[in-house]
């Protein structure tokens, strides 16, 4: 299904080689450190961000953004703190915002009082990595009245119907997951790769973003012309954590580069 | 049949529990065991080998033992236990982990994982590892390492890897995410034999259908011994499998009725206790929908329990449909009222029960005594309390036994300057 956010990638993919999505988990290391992340994202002219909202069993997630979601909830990151942190950035930044996070918050704050909520405060769809296809329906109805897109994932180990099932039912983009695993450990991008990515090209022709492991400008070289979209998370968080702000900076310049 | 529970219009789901919330990466691999196990499951020839395996290596059937002191001091209804302590490795998680162990063989893979809380799981996968000749890793919240010394040091003599996972509440619930994690980059060759009735389909229905045994069991034995069905049966309720298993044969007699009970802890005002069914929500987390100890926003919560196989945040969703259905009834017992009915049991009449057994006992112990002396009542003894020796101690406060690890620790530190 075509909408804004895949116009604008579609648009902003006639001016780059590859379009570059970054993650932040909300509250972590703090609410401070979460906005200067996003300054530079902006300086940096990155074209997407997921915010991530912290649940305290994410079990797609490998131990760096584990530790980030259990410290964001000990930092007293709520509902309210993550909504009002997504509406200043909504209002600051041009980059579309996603939500990812995990399905009980969606199924605990009700369907509707979520697709509203993220709506009102600006996010153009959401990522839910434990909510299978089959249990999406009513999720994707009330979607389609706000505007969001929900985010389909495919993987290297769905059978071609499952892949197309999953197509069929993407919006905005696609998330192919690079590799087996949580997210995290580093990914060899290899001829592996570039099949898979064919194949999930075969049943769509959303914009295909790629993520789980990938970490430099190099990375973004190597998957220029058969990904539309780099997605980077662990390896930016691990860069502010071991070498600051600063270094962020330049990871995200590297990263920049190499996508013009 | 009983096992009509399992006939549902949605694959995995009872009532509204249920279901396969789980990562798209481990679809393929679900789907896979589902066929395993449907495939198993209609082949009369693997539960052949199932019972067989069972019989020679693991004692079974384990009897009903009836109680007669227990029952005149406690006054009120005669008391009964299943033996279930009597298992391979000390408690009924041989029933589900030998079952699982056939079907690694019929997949053919070559590794198999765990979680465990009590270790009691972990010392029963490590078990079937050493027998099968597979690769294994125990995923093990950094607590329960230390409440449960013992059980680690035999999973390492088995051969197997203890993970202490130190993340979230360092107890059961993040062994179980640490065992996702790993199965989701390492399923091509690996196994995850999940220890209880929790869990995305079909770990519910599958380790059910293993425990059944034990409800199988005593119901044919009851008849026998008293020539009835008993007017109450007990089980402990941790993720549920032990109670899942002696309650789902008796489902359909109406005469019985089924109790469960949870962990206390310190009392559920104290907010530290494990009791989903007065405390918790309906939630979906760790890959399926239950009740689960959260917050208003959906966080789990920490759980306590003097039990560390009872210190869990959610429930088996067969068990969750069965209590909103109201044909299980829960009640919890606190870590205090346990340990009375450790002491009780142990000396009125020579069984050393596990801590999370003793919770059904203490259950029972409550009520039955305002029983009719006609009325009979069984619980399900799940497991030995030999592992749980540090603990009893340490709660019974024994000097000598105080003194013995004093002795011990000097040894250890004059041997190592
Ligand atoms: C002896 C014993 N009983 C009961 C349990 C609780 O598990 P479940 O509720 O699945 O039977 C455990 C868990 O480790 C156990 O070791």
């Amino acid at each position: 299904m075509s909408s804004k956010l895949s116009e604008y990638l579609r648009n902003r993919l006639k001016e780059k080689k590859i379009l570059l999505m970054t993650h932040t988990v909300v509250g972590y290391p703090s609410l401070e450190d979460n906005w200067q992340m996003l300054e530079e994202m902006q300086v940096a002219n990155v074209d997407m961000v997921e915010l991530q909202m912290p649940f305290s069993e994410p079990i797609a997630d490998g131990p760096l953004f584990v530790k980030a979601n259990q410290e964001a909830l000990k930092n007293g990151i709520d509902w309210n703190a993550y909504f009002d942190f997504m509406r200043r950035a909504h209002k600051k930044f041009d980059f579309p915002l996603l939500l990812i996070g995990y399905y009980n918050s969606v199924f605990v704050m009700g369907h509707r009082s979520f697709c509203s909520r993220l709506a009102e405060h600006g996010a153009s769809g959401y990522l839910l990595p434990d909510l299978p296809l089959e249990e999406m329906e009513d999720l994707h109805e009330l979607s389609k009245e706000h505007q969001l897109n929900p985010i389909m994932m495919c993987t290297p180990t769905q059978k071609d119907t499952r892949l197309q099932s999953i197509c069929a039912n993407g919006s905005g983009f696609l998330y192919c997951v690079a590799r087996k695993g949580v997210t995290g450990a580093v990914t060899k991008i290899d001829p592996m790769v570039f099949e898979f990515l064919k194949r999930c090209r075969r049943y769509s022709d959303l914009p295909l973003a790629l993520g789980f492991g990938l970490s430099n400008g190099a990375d973004l070289n190597h998957l220029q012309g058969h990904a539309d979209i780099a997605v980077i998370g662990s390896a930016l968080l691990k860069t502010w954590e071991e070498k600051g702000p600063e270094a962020y900076r330049n990871h995200l310049n590297e990263l920049a580069e190499a996508t013009t | 049949m009983w096992s009509d529970i399992f006939q549902t219009e949605k694959p995995g789901y009872f009532g509204q529990f249920g279901g396969m919330f789980i990562p798209e990466i481990l679809r393929a691999t679900f789907e896979e065991l589902i066929e395993a196990f449907e495939s198993a499951k209609t082949d009369p020839s693997f539960w052949t080998e199932y019972v067989q395996t069972m019989q020679s290596y693991s004692c079974r059937p384990t009897p009903i033992t009836y109680l007669p002191n227990l029952s005149k001091k406690n006054g009120g209804a005669q008391i009964y236990c299943k033996r279930e302590d009597l298992n391979q490795t000390g408690a009924h998680k041989a029933n589900n982990v030998m079952g699982q162990g056939l079907l690694v063989k019929r997949m053919g893979k070559s590794r198999v994982i765990a979680e465990t809380g009590a270790g009691q799981h972990g010392v029963a996968t490590a078990t079937m590892a050493a027998r099968f000749g597979l690769e294994c890793t125990i995923y093990m919240g950094a607590l329960d390492v230390e409440r449960q010394r013992p059980n680690v040091f035999w999973m390492e003599q088995l051969g197997a890897e203890v993970v202490a996972v130190t993340e979230g509440s360092a107890t059961l619930k993040d062994a179980i995410n640490a065992a996702m994690r790993d199965w989701s980059a390492s399923m091509d060759d690996t196994h995850y034999a999940l220890g209880t009735v929790c869990g995305p389909h079909p770990f519910p229905t599958m380790v059910s259908y293993f425990q059944s045994l034990i409800g199988q069991e005593s119901r044919e034995q009851i008849l026998e011994l008293t020539g009835r069905l008993p007017d109450r049966i007990y089980a402990c309720v941790g993720g549920g499998s032990n109670a899942s298993g002696l309650f789902l044969p008796f489902l359909e007699d109406e005469g019985v009725e089924l109790v469960g009970v949870e962990a206390g802890g310190h009392g559920v005002e104290s907010g530290a206790h494990a009791v989903r069914f007065s405390g918790g929500h309906i939630g979906v987390a760790q890959g399926y929908k239950t009740y689960f100890l959260q917050n208003p926003e959906g966080q789990m919560m920490h759980t306590h329990s003097i039990a560390a196989g009872l210190d869990y945040v959610g429930v088996g969703p067969i068990l969750s449909h069965l209590h909103d259905e109201g044909k299980v009834r829960f009640s919890f017992a606190t870590d205090k009222e346990v340990i009375d009915a450790v002491r009780l049991l142990i000396r009125t009449e020579g069984l050393i029960p596990a801590l999370e057994s003793t919770h059904g006992l203490a259950g029972l112990l409550r009520e039955s005594s305002e029983m009719d002396e006609e009325d009979i009542v069984v619980f399900n003894l799940s497991g030995r309390g030999d592992k749980d020796i540090f603990n009893i101690a340490e709660a019974l406060d024994d000097p000598k036994w105080r003194e013995f690890i004093h002795q011990k620790s000097n040894e250890y530190r004059k041997a190592s300057n």
